[in-house]
């Protein structure tokens, strides 16, 4: 795919690597512009690697190592479209890895096109290797033994995979980055699971389709981006009246209107709170990491059937688009039962009223047909039956039912935020969503003679309560406690006084719809800890 | 066999004289022909005073918002097929509010049907022009007249290739109550346009003014050809045609969907153990 300069970043480490780095160790430059735009990032001991009879350029700076991919591609692969392959020898090469693995993942991916084209990527991976081993006289770096296979999973796919695993029947959606590798990933899925994966004419109707199903009795998720969920709005509100089970994926990108499609910002999280007009509950999960985007993907259809609220996943860019390497997932954490009254336990019950009043306010979900009793759900303020009504008494009932009667049952389920570092801590990092990864290695960082812990709030709304995990004194007792988010206003911050007076000492705002990076992000901290 | 007293529902709240209350007793006798009990299908409708329409009968409901009516019926039908579904709407909701979405389901050709209770006017919020309100029509709101082309629902749909086309009148209960079970019996997706004269704010297209001009459409013409139906859909003036103007064999959505071809999708249970496997491509 081509448009523009395209780039990939990845970080190699024995350790756990949850975050981007400034500093660029090797590059793989396969056009001038990659080179123009990036020289300025290499560490101190980094190395380009270019091919000069390619690019019809030559660089005699130590710091460039010319080896030619095409040349050998044509010469060891049959074909300069090999090129890549080539560079990708040359980088394990560099690194002293063994160039086996890559074969076997070579074998794997060009399976389809036949031995002669494994035959031909193997031979001119091996050639780059072997060119980077006896010219790279500079390298000196060095990777450790490669350790058991781990999961290599994105946040996108994460969220997808969430969706799966909580038994989603129907997601409905209207293309729109970045969320739309939910729906690439699952309509892949559809056959294998009996998924039905439906490209709406707009937003509006991709929240009202998954309604729809959700009302016939599967479960059902819509996704899109801010722009996408402004238009989902009234349908967020129809949901929060009818009390119809929905998971909404929302994708963060930065700016108003259009702004910067494919970059990254955390700036809808007031907007997807305070979206839709009336007053209804709705919960908020913000995972940081593709584990947590499946665990709370999963959470998210557990609890908007349980107590018949819409349920936002919040995410941006960054964490869709990020690879991790996670142990695994592991199913016998996920959630998965069947709150709707269908089949026979359904034609058992007496009097049905879709929306009874009931102790917990949460009424029978009956699946339509399945029973003699009739499911009726309405957009108007409605009766115990789903009727119109214009009464204010029982209007004041259905608000206490549907509402306040909720509320506090949902938030006894919210987890309270994590952390990690000290566990008395003099200076606090807060966070939520997709700054987890580099706010912790900043800890691992900064911890060293300091007392100093980051708080990852993940499931954001209903704000967590307190009982679990007294987090409040925690901030409370910090010297100094900074929030740190992707965007210009400072929308945690705001809902964190909101939600308990409690006001940050300090903040980090970051909107020019770039990721935080390690070393971005320590520079700033240390000009607020000296 | 169900009766006309098992969809008593509740009173409506229409103005007396109301063209909404014969398309009611057209409904209920056409699904009582049919044998269909109220548990057995679901309607779905919007806002205006035809979204109020399923309340005062008995059977499943969605009164969703205004013109969203289509797209949660096809969330609905493909989630569980085998259920009919059918929309009530209005001319606002459905072609002005929800104008994208028809073109949409008519292109989908999903299994759903859809009658519109035209009036060419808004009644709901008193006496607004509607997409179908005859040019020239003075309002409150138009003083100059409305200056927009009217819509013209049927020559739309038949120029999409809607699957099953009709129009009806709530003066002509009868001929209606047909048209709706055809509608209901039809393989595909379904649009009978009724014109339904709103006695309180259209003081233009009243029974009177559709009497002296619908006429039932003559029983040699052919609904299959498609030519032909377009220029029947385009009569309007002192004569208008009221009945299928135009029918066709589509393959349906629903039937082209491999997943639900053993079973409708909510009778599909879902087995974890599966994504063993799936996660392991992960790897």
């Amino acid at each position: 795919m081509r448009g523009g300069h395209n780039f990939y970043q990845i970080r190699v480490s024995d350790k756990p690597v949850m975050a981007s780095r400034d500093p660029i160790n090797i590059i793989v430059a396969f056009d001038k512009e990659s080179i123009l735009l990036h020289e300025g990032e290499l560490a101190a001991d980094g190395l380009i690697i270019y091919d000069s009879a390619a690019l019809k350029q030559r660089h005699e700076k130590t710091s460039f190592l010319d080896i030619p991919f095409v040349d050998l591609a044509v010469e060891h692969g049959g074909s300069k479209i090999m090129a890549n392959t080539v560079a990708t020898g040359a980088v394990l090469g560099m690194l002293s890895m063994n160039v086996d693995i890559l074969s076997g993942i070579i074998g794997e991916t060009f399976k389809k096109k036949g031995e002669e084209v494994v035959k031909a990527n193997i031979n001119a991976a091996a050639a780059g290797h072997e060119f980077a081993v006896k010219n790279c006289r500079g390298c000196s770096f060095l990777s450790s033994p490669s350790s058991d296979p781990r999961m290599l999973v994105a946040g996108i796919e994460a969220i997808a995979l969430g969706a799966i695993a909580s038994g989603c029947k129907f997601y409905s959606a209207y293309p729109m980055t970045p969320s739309t590798g939910i729906m690439n990933y699952l309509a892949g899925k559809e056959k294998e699971y009996g998924i039905i994966v439906e490209q709406a004419e707009d937003e509006i109707a991709a929240i009202n389709m998954a309604l729809g199903a959700s009302f016939a009795g599967v479960r059902a998720m819509t996704g899109t981006a801010g722009g996408g969920f402004a238009l989902m709005v009234e349908g967020l509100s129809l949901a929060g009246m009818t009390e119809t089970p929905v998971v909404i994926a929302l994708g963060q990108r930065p700016a108003p209107a259009t702004g910067l499609p494919t970059r990254t910002e955390q700036a809808d999280l007031l907007f997807a709170l305070h979206a839709a007009h009336g007053e209804f509950p709705r919960v908020i999960f913000a995972p940081g990491t593709p584990e947590q985007a499946f665990y709370l993907t999963n959470k998210a259809f557990d609890m908007t059937e349980k107590f018949q609220i819409p349920a936002i996943v919040l995410f941006d860019q960054y964490l869709a688009d990020s690879v991790w390497t996670p142990e695994g997932f592991d199913l016998s954490r996920v959630l998965l039962h069947d709150y709707r009254l269908r089949g026979e336990r359904f034609r058992k019950a007496e009097g049905y009223k879709r929306y009874a009043f009931t102790d917990t306010g949460v009424s029978p979900l009956g699946v339509p047909g399945d029973a003699k009793h009739l499911v009726v759900a309405d957009s108007d303020e409605h009766d115990e039956e789903g009727h119109i009504i214009e009464d204010a008494e029982t209007r004041v009932k259905m608000v206490q039912k549907r509402l306040l009667g909720k509320l506090p049952l949902i938030r006894k389920e919210i987890q309270p935020p994590l952390l990690y570092g000290s566990s008395a801590p003099e200076v606090v990092m807060a966070g939520w969503g997709s700054s987890y990864g580099v706010m912790r290695e900043a800890v691992d960082i900064l911890s060293q003679g300091r007392s100093l812990a980051m708080l990852h709030f993940s499931e954001i709304y209903p704000f967590p309560s307190t009982d679990e995990f007294d987090y409040m004194t925690v901030l409370k007792n910090a010297k100094l406690s900074i929030c740190i988010e992707s965007n210009a206003t400072g929308q945690f911050a705001r809902l964190m006084r909101t939600e308990t007076g409690f006001e940050f000492r300090a903040m980090i705002g970051k909107y020019d719809g770039r990721p935080f990076t390690l070393e971005g992000l320590l520079g700033e901290i240390n000009a607020h800890i000296g | 066999m169900p009766t006309l007293d098992d969809y008593k529902g509740q009173t409506p709240a229409w103005c007396p004289g109301c063209g909404n209350f014969g398309i009611l007793n057209a409904f209920k006798n056409a699904v009582v022909d049919l044998g269909l009990e109220p548990y057995q299908f679901t309607i779905v409708s919007g806002i205006g005073q035809a979204g109020k329409f399923p309340h005062y009968l008995k059977c499943n409901t969605f009164n969703g918002l205004h013109g969203r009516t289509l797209p949660v019926a096809t969330g609905m039908k493909l989630s569980n097929h085998k259920m009919p579904v059918i929309v009530f709407t209005g001319d606002g909701d459905c072609y002005g509010e929800g104008g994208n979405h028809l073109l949409h389901a008519m292109r989908r050709n999903i299994n759903v049907k859809l009658f519109v209770h035209d009036n060419q006017i808004y009644g709901l919020t008193k006496g607004q022009p509607s997409p179908t309100s005859m040019e020239g029509m003075i309002t409150k709101n138009q003083p100059f007249g409305v200056f927009s082309e009217q819509l013209n629902p049927v020559a739309l749909a038949v120029a999409l290739d809607c699957s099953f086309v009709a129009r009806g009148f709530a003066g002509d209960m009868g001929q209606l109550k047909e048209l709706m079970k055809a509608a209901i019996m039809h393989k595909g997706f379904s649009l009978v346009d009724i014109f339904q004269p709103c006695v309180t704010f259209n003081k233009i297209n009243t029974f009177e003014w559709y009497r002296q001009r619908v006429y039932p459409i003559e029983p040699e013409y052919n609904p299959g050809d498609r030519a032909e139906a377009f220029r029947k859909a385009l009569e309007w003036g002192d004569r208008i045609p009221a009945g299928i103007l135009y029918r066709n064999v589509r393959p349906v959505l629903e039937e082209r969907i491999p997943m639900i071809k053993e079973a409708p999708l909510v009778q599909q249970t879902f087995d974890i153990s599966k994504l063993e496997a799936t996660l392991k491509e992960f790897y």
